[in-house]
């Protein structure tokens, strides 16, 4: 075990290092500078702009430069956008609305999905069972953005129920941007438990379980549900992903003060260090998520060999 | 009853021996692997019915512009803004041309004076939307499309080789492999449409630069699975060759599995192609697809929906019917899961 998460480790420390020199590398042959009206400066004013930023060094240094500051956390000053604010501190400083909606998306999803799933195994093909299909394809199908923007058009400006956008309202105003998250993980986790579910429900365990006698609920909630949970933990991952990939556009829809609103705000004005941090701090985000996904499978399933790696 | 078989006529019966031959005659057609498929995947309802649509969207997308009298770039600002209205649909009080303008329900087409009717109405700049809409669904399933081949080509070749030539080929093979898919998708993908000049290439080639990994995985797993069975040992035996057996004797075996990955690589790509227009990184103005279209209308909801309906609704239908008939082929094709 310790073996295996010793390995996992270097692997992500290779990975975020490639990812690292990548984006700095990228960023380096981008076309366009990320000093505001640089062509308005004269040449010595861009001298001393340039070398407030570092940017005067030869190449190798800026590298060297940014790693080191990269291992002791430190993002890199922001160019244009915030003027000379600390990638790291406007990244912290955005958090909070992101981690809140990302949150309550993925424990709205799962939860319901779980529900759904579970229903649907338990009343397979009824109505049911094809309700709860059809969401789930539902879910997986539309796009988040497609969905958003209508939550927002029904609910938000038709029926006025929820704020339209802005983060003005505090709980109110994360309502419809967690509901348009959580689709897609509901709509996996429903699909998952009902497969899970279903195969457990066959196994010799549960007709044991209904020949000594133990009721209905019983069953379902102590012997079938619980093993059929254990799998879902595998689907957190792309669960994970799709609420990141899900908040650059939702937040950007429901103009929520986070950190994929001001990444694709940052695209559109080549800010470079911010686009770099973010994206550095994406990749920390999923890699540590999908590591601690795979930690815990083997932990919590004794059956899973981990040495093998994921198959 | 009591047995009086002897008091039978004797005549009557005639005896009918054995045919030692008859018995091995199979009564039905021996049944292919892929005939076999094609028949649950019939009875698969969902599948089929996401198959016909699809087939309609795809049809659609060619002839669409092309049925349309407006050509999809072309501007008529006197027209600008214009709702839907459909001859025959109109009588049942949608698509009837009648929009809201400062508050009050009105026959746009009339007040503007419009003879012609645009189907699926106009936007801002006096574009028809039908033959936008089609057009660009064209676009966004070339794109798709492309890079699902590309995937599979690439995935094909690289986890091929890794599995069949295995040990230290392998080793280094999928050492690179778990790197890159250790980096996530939409970082690499962004990066890449930023450094490059926007357009359909772009695209492609962000889409495809680490897409291919899952495919590579995928083939690799059936490939080491399908490398020591007898019947490659047979062929190797007989002096079949490296090319012969990865070609007849594995790609068989192994194309279900790359056929239904396949299925769920496009409308990955499709929602990729959609999200990246969407947050406007996708394909420049005057070009258009499925993403930039939501992403024009998205900005109008309020006041025109229909900019936004009508691609939204073609590119959810697109992915559902993908989804859909990718559930159905993995039922078919995958045996482990056959009832």
């Amino acid at each position: 075990m310790a073996r295996y998460i010793g390995k996992r480790l270097i692997y992500m420390f290779i990975t975020l290092a490639l990812i690292a020199t990548f984006t700095f590398f990228l960023m380096k042959i981008l076309p366009g500078s990320p000093i505001a009206s640089a062509d308005k400066l004269s040449p010595e004013q861009r001298a001393v702009v340039e070398a407030r930023y570092g940017l005067d060094q030869p190449l190798p240094v800026q590298y060297f430069d940014y790693m080191f500051g990269l291992l002791q956390g430190d993002l890199g000053i922001s160019i244009n956008q915030f003027k000379g604010a600390n990638v790291t501190d406007v990244i912290l400083s955005r958090m909070g609305p992101s981690a809140q909606i990302g949150f309550q998306g993925m424990l709205l999803g799962t939860v319901l999905g779980i529900l759904f799933g579970m229903v649907a195994a338990l009343r397979q093909n009824t109505w049911v069972d094809y309700g709860s299909t059809i969401v789930a394809i539902i879910g997986i199908s539309i796009p988040s953005f497609v969905f958003a923007s209508m939550l927002q058009y029904w609910l938000g400006l038709k029926w006025d129920l929820f704020p339209v956008a802005l983060w003005k309202d505090g709980f109110m105003s994360s309502v419809l941007p967690s509901i348009a998250l959580a689709m897609f993980p509901l709509a996996t986790a429903a699909r998952f438990i009902r497969t899970e579910m279903i195969e457990v429900l066959g196994s010799d365990y549960i007709t044991l379980a209904k020949a000594k006698g133990a009721s209905g609920s019983e069953i379902a909630f102590k012997h079938a549900f619980r093993n059929a949970l254990i799998p879902l933990i595998t689907v957190l991952g792309p669960m994970a992903v799709s609420i990141l990939t899900g908040s650059l556009v939702v937040e950007q829809i429901f103009a929520i003060p986070g950190i994929g609103e001001q990444f694709v705000k940052s695209i559109m004005v080549n800010d470079f260090s911010i686009i770099m941090g973010t994206t550095i701090f994406f990749s920390v985000f999923l890699i540590v998520v999908i590591l601690v996904v795979d930690i815990l499978y083997g932990v919590i399933d004794p059956r899973i060999r981990l040495s093998g790696g994921k198959s | 009853m009591t047995q009086n078989y002897e008091k039978l006529p004797q005549d009557a019966f005639t005896r009918i021996p054995r045919d030692t031959q008859e018995a091995e005659k199979i009564s039905k057609p021996s049944v292919s692997f892929w005939q076999d498929a094609w028949r649950s995947l019939k009875k698969n309802k969902g599948a089929i019915i996401s198959l016909i649509l699809f087939g309609l969207i795809v049809l659609m997308s060619f002839i669409g512009p092309m049925i349309s009298p407006y050509e999809p770039n072309d501007q008529t600002i006197t027209h600008a803004n214009l709702p839907p209205k459909m001859p025959v649909i109109e009588n049942l009080g949608i698509m009837d041309g009648v929009g809201t303008l400062g508050g009050r329900e009105v026959d746009l087409y009339e007040m503007k004076n419009v003879e012609q009717n645009y189907w699926f109405g106009t936007d801002g700049l006096g574009r028809d939307m039908f033959s936008r809409v089609w057009k660009g669904t064209q676009v966004s399933l070339f794109i798709a499309f492309v890079a699902a081949a590309i995937d599979m080509l690439i995935g094909v070749i690289y986890g091929g080789i890794s599995g069949y030539f295995g040990g230290r080929v392998d080793d280094v093979m999928q050492r690179i492999v778990e790197i890159l898919t250790g980096i996530p998708n939409l970082v690499v993908v962004i990066l890449f449409i930023l450094i490059m000049d926007p357009g359909i290439l772009a695209i492609i080639i962000a889409l495809t630069i680490t897409g291919w990994t899952g495919m590579s995985r995928v083939v690799r797993g059936q490939v080491l699975k399908y490398k020591s069975q007898e019947f490659v040992l047979a062929a190797r035996t007989l002096g079949a060759s490296d090319t012969r057996i990865i070609w007849k004797h594995l790609m068989p075996n192994v194309l279900g599995v790359i056929i239904i990955n396949t299925m769920f690589t496009i409308p990955g790509a499709i929602f990729f192609e959609a999200f990246l227009s969407f947050i406007g990184l996708g394909l420049q103005a005057p070009d258009a697809s499925l993403g930039t279209l939501i992403n024009d209308g998205y900005k109008l909801i309020q006041y025109q929906p229909h900019i936004l309906l009508f691609p939204a609704v073609v590119l959810s239908l697109i992915m559902i019917a993908f989804n859909l008939i990718g559930d159905g082929l993995r039922d078919a094709l995958d045996p482990k899961m056959k009832d």
